[in-house]
């Protein structure tokens, strides 16, 4: 796939950026093991579970303003966070719990966040959209549609001025895909051969728009041809062929420079909480629920071909659930900012 | 024990709701995501999914109950090993500011509870403006050093290219980027030279893309590199104005200091010659509106050089407005690497007794000549520079003001809330005993840049303007 016939009559020039790999397991390119499947599955499902918790605090009044939830699209992040080594980073657009779990930030924060309280991550003053920890290259967390398309790309930008050999993922949806700042960073990082996956989840609607009544071509992972970046769709409902295209494309990126891996995805709730999804039938989420539902599907791989069994896996569940609840406990047991915070973090003192 | 299934709030604004439909009845089994209801809210009709597994155990509000409010217990479920006996004398709490252990939280009815939220909400808004809560006054910078090292004379362009060059030497982390500013050597010649000392790696020419690459550069500052983003003008940067502020100015408060943007956006800004309204403007009010940024406004030499060099240097997001009518203008710059300029501290260009001016950026050549012409009628102008426009030095006008008891305000762009207008406010709530006349603005004129040589003229400030203000301050017309 990737970059056999990367166009635009430049050479890829970058040099060898091979760096020690392997470091975790299931980073290696080799067929993920069993261990490797019950963490995708453990992982897949803490987004779940989080997720659903953080639908039901909203409902208590204990989050507000915007809350878009990741349900469903689990394997997208998990699947391409299992291609990174230490080093890479990754930013997205504002459903962003996922990620942020998926780069192993700390439940607790990213729901004490969620309540606005002083442990999150952000303090209490980014909220869902803005949280950040370079400790584990999670650059955000953005609000604005689109905007995190350059910001990666400056990212990926410092990962080759540096020569540290990593990769950026930056992750954006469907709707991000029509923003003008998208094809203008496109079009850097092809001529710069910056070390760049962009992931585009495409769930089908921005917002209560289909892609095809927002789109003029709806194969998004075309949409770098013409800047000579290669693209390819996968499906995004299954974390191994997630992590299959993911290996490819990661290290596509990290030796010679941008490509684009379209997920084919689904959201199972609202665009945000107070969304009722008139958009689309009740027919067609439950199919995608009952069908092709990401946890359910490699839940059935591990208890068919791996030896494991249901017990097995409800220990999984036991522990994922009672990690979920200490970080909602935690969340709403963790004071709200300090008044003095309302005037700090808005310059850094020189 | 139970689980209690409550009516959740589907809108930041909703309180309550119907409840239009049950999708379980009781002795049904739910695991995670089921749909359990129906509710009506003003706005729509939302499923409501389970989060928690069991069997339905005892549905407490029937379909068809109108105006539930939050939070009311609305079912009950049986979790996996639990038989419908635990529901035997079993009294629903509801939850008074949100725990989800059902244990701690205290028996109350409905109306209970909604009152209690309610006071919690006031109790919150209260919290955020408790009385007495000021904000922090801004770090005083500290009086700027003397400088009375070498010094030489050279053009402003020549100064910020200097400015630019020993920051770079001095950290690699530094980069310029922009439009022609590598082998083109500058749309204005600004970069003249830079290319050959650093190389296409840290020189580099980017495609006609503003919104692109100003946001590809907060990434890179976002990743700990320092990037100089230059726009061939400011006009052309409010195509990167949401990178500017949201990404930029705000990210380190989003961040709760997690992670900032350490970044030189610069550029000439203000009133070209000739070239109409879309590339004549002054952008000082724009960007002075907005916290998170640094703002500075260089006239002179020293300005271009020391304000150039500490907006490298620093950690934030700064916004160097340059003036391309004083590009080719020759000033005295001092020649030490070293030298730097505190941002957030004007200067007295001309020290004065009967009035006071302040001007920033080419309108301080305005303010000086129109302080010569009011000297020959025995009034003695002080002229203050500006110099950042975010955080304003305020002390400095003040205590001109205290002096001079009378103050006009230049500045190129329009009147409407302007740096005047703020300065003006300034003057009210710190100043005001102090004033003997109105404050008074001469501003560019509120229209677009007119094309026409005589037009333009008349639509910027001019000495003749401001010393006709200054006598008006005066009363001496």
């Amino acid at each position: 796939m990737a970059g056999k016939s990367k166009s635009g009559g430049k050479s890829a020039s970058s040099g060898s950026k091979s760096k020690s790999s392997g470091a975790k397991s299931g980073k290696t390119g080799a067929k993920p093991s069993k261990d490797d499947l019950l963490q995708y599955y453990r992982d897949m499902l803490q987004i779940r579970r989080f997720e659903e918790k953080a639908g039901q605090l909203y409902g208590m009044g204990l989050i507000g303003g915007f809350c878009h939830l990741y349900i469903g699209q689990e394997a997208v992040v998990i699947g391409m966070q299992s291609c990174l080594e230490d080093g890479d980073s990754v930013i997205t657009t504002y459903r962003d719990h996922g990620h942020m779990l998926a780069t192993g930030m700390d439940p607790k924060g990213v729901m004490a966040e969620l309540t606005g309280r002083i442990d999150g991550y952000s303090k209490g003053k980014g909220g869902s959209m803005h949280m950040f920890s370079k400790d584990k290259g999670f650059y955000g967390g953005h609000g604005i549609v689109g905007a995190n398309v350059p910001l990666g790309t400056g990212l990926a930008f410092a990962h080759k001025y540096r020569e540290d050999g990593g990769v950026c993922l930056t992750y954006f949806g469907d709707g991000a895909a029509n923003q003008g700042q998208v094809y203008e960073a496109f079009n850097m990082a092809a001529l710069w051969d910056l070390p760049v996956v962009y992931v585009i989840e495409n769930n089908k609607y921005g917002m209560g728009t289909s892609v095809a009544r927002s789109s003029a071509t709806t194969d998004l992972h075309k949409r770098g041809a013409a800047h000579g970046i290669d693209g390819q769709k996968i499906d995004g409902m299954n974390v191994l062929k997630v992590r299959e295209a993911g290996i490819e494309a990661v290290a596509y990126a990290r030796e010679k420079g941008p490509i684009i891996l379209e997920m084919e995805t689904y959201r199972y709730r609202g665009h945000s909480m107070s969304d009722p999804a008139k958009y689309r039938s009740k027919e067609e989420v439950s199919k995608m629920r009952d069908e092709r539902d990401p946890i359910v599907q490699l839940r059935d791989i591990i208890l068919k071909e791996k030896g494991i069994d249901e017990d097995g896996l409800k220990e999984i569940d036991k522990e994922v659930r009672e990690i979920i609840n200490a970080a909602a406990e935690f969340a709403q047991e963790s004071p709200e900012p300090d008044p003095s915070e309302l005037y700090t973090d808005i310059l850094i003192e020189a | 024990m139970p689980i209690e299934v409550l009516m959740p709030a589907l809108s930041p604004t909703m309180t309550e709701g119907n409840l239009a439909k049950w999708h379980k009845a009781e002795g049904d089994s739910v695991t995670s995501g089921d749909v359990l209801a129906e509710i009506e809210t003003d706005k729509a009709t939302m499923e409501v999914e389970a989060v928690d597994e069991g069997t339905m155990g005892k549905i407490l509000v029937s379909e068809g109950t109108e105006a539930v409010a939050v939070n009311t217990p609305i079912a009950l479920l049986l979790g996996e090993d639990e038989d419908k006996g635990a529901l035997d004398g079993y009294e629903a709490k509801g939850v008074g500011g949100g725990s989800t252990d059902k244990d701690k939280a205290e028996p109350k009815d409905d109306k209970g509870d909604k009152e209690e939220k309610q006071a919690k909400d006031e109790s919150t808004s209260e919290q955020k403006a408790p009385d007495g809560f000021a904000k922090p006054e801004a770090a005083d910078p500290g009086p700027e050093p003397d400088y009375d090292g070498e010094t030489h004379e050279i053009t402003i362009r020549e100064a910020l290219r200097d400015a630019m060059a020993e920051e770079m030497r001095a950290d690699d982390r530094v980069f310029l980027m922009g439009e022609e500013v590598a082998e083109y050597q500058g749309a204005y010649k600004v970069s003249q030279g830079l290319l050959d000392e650093f190389g296409p790696k840290r020189v580099i020419d980017t495609p006609i893309t503003e919104h692109g690459f100003a946001g590809l550069g907060v990434g890179a500052s976002m990743a700990g590199l320092r990037p100089i983003v230059e726009f061939m003008t400011w006009n052309f940067a409010m195509q990167a104005i949401d990178h500017i502020i949201n990404s930029a100015a705000k990210t380190l408060y989003m961040a709760g200091g997690e992670l900032g943007s350490p970044i030189v956006f610069r550029g000439p800004n203000g009133a070209a010659s000739r070239v109409a309204a879309q590339h004549s403007q002054c952008y000082a009010s724009w960007y002075a509106h907005c916290p998170g940024l640094k703002v500075v406004a260089p006239w002179s030499g020293m300005d271009a050089k020391g304000l150039l060099k500490a907006a490298i240097r620093d950690p934030n997001p700064i916004v160097v407005l340059e003036h391309e009518m004083l590009y080719g203008t020759k000033f005295e710059a001092p020649t030490d690497p070293d030298f730097v300029l505190p941002i957030g501290k004007a200067k007295i260009e001309r020290k004065g007794s009967d009035v006071t001016i302040t001007a920033f950026s080419r309108m301080v050549d305005v303010a000086l000549a129109a302080a010569e012409e009011l000297a020959s009628d025995g009034i003695e102008a002080e002229v203050i520079n500006l110099r950042t426009l975010r955080p304003l030095d305020t002390a400095t006008i003040i205590d001109s003001v205290k002096k001079t008891n009378r103050i006009v305000t230049v500045e190129e762009g329009w009147p409407y809330a302007g740096i005047g207008s703020e300065i003006a406010s300034v003057m009210m709530e710190a100043a005001f005993d102090w004033l003997d006349a109105p404050v008074t603005r001469v501003c560019g004129e509120d229209v677009p840049m007119p094309y026409a040589a005589n037009l333009e003229a008349l639509a910027l400030p001019t000495p003749e303007r401001v010393a006709k203000a200054v006598r008006s301050v005066s009363y001496a017309d």
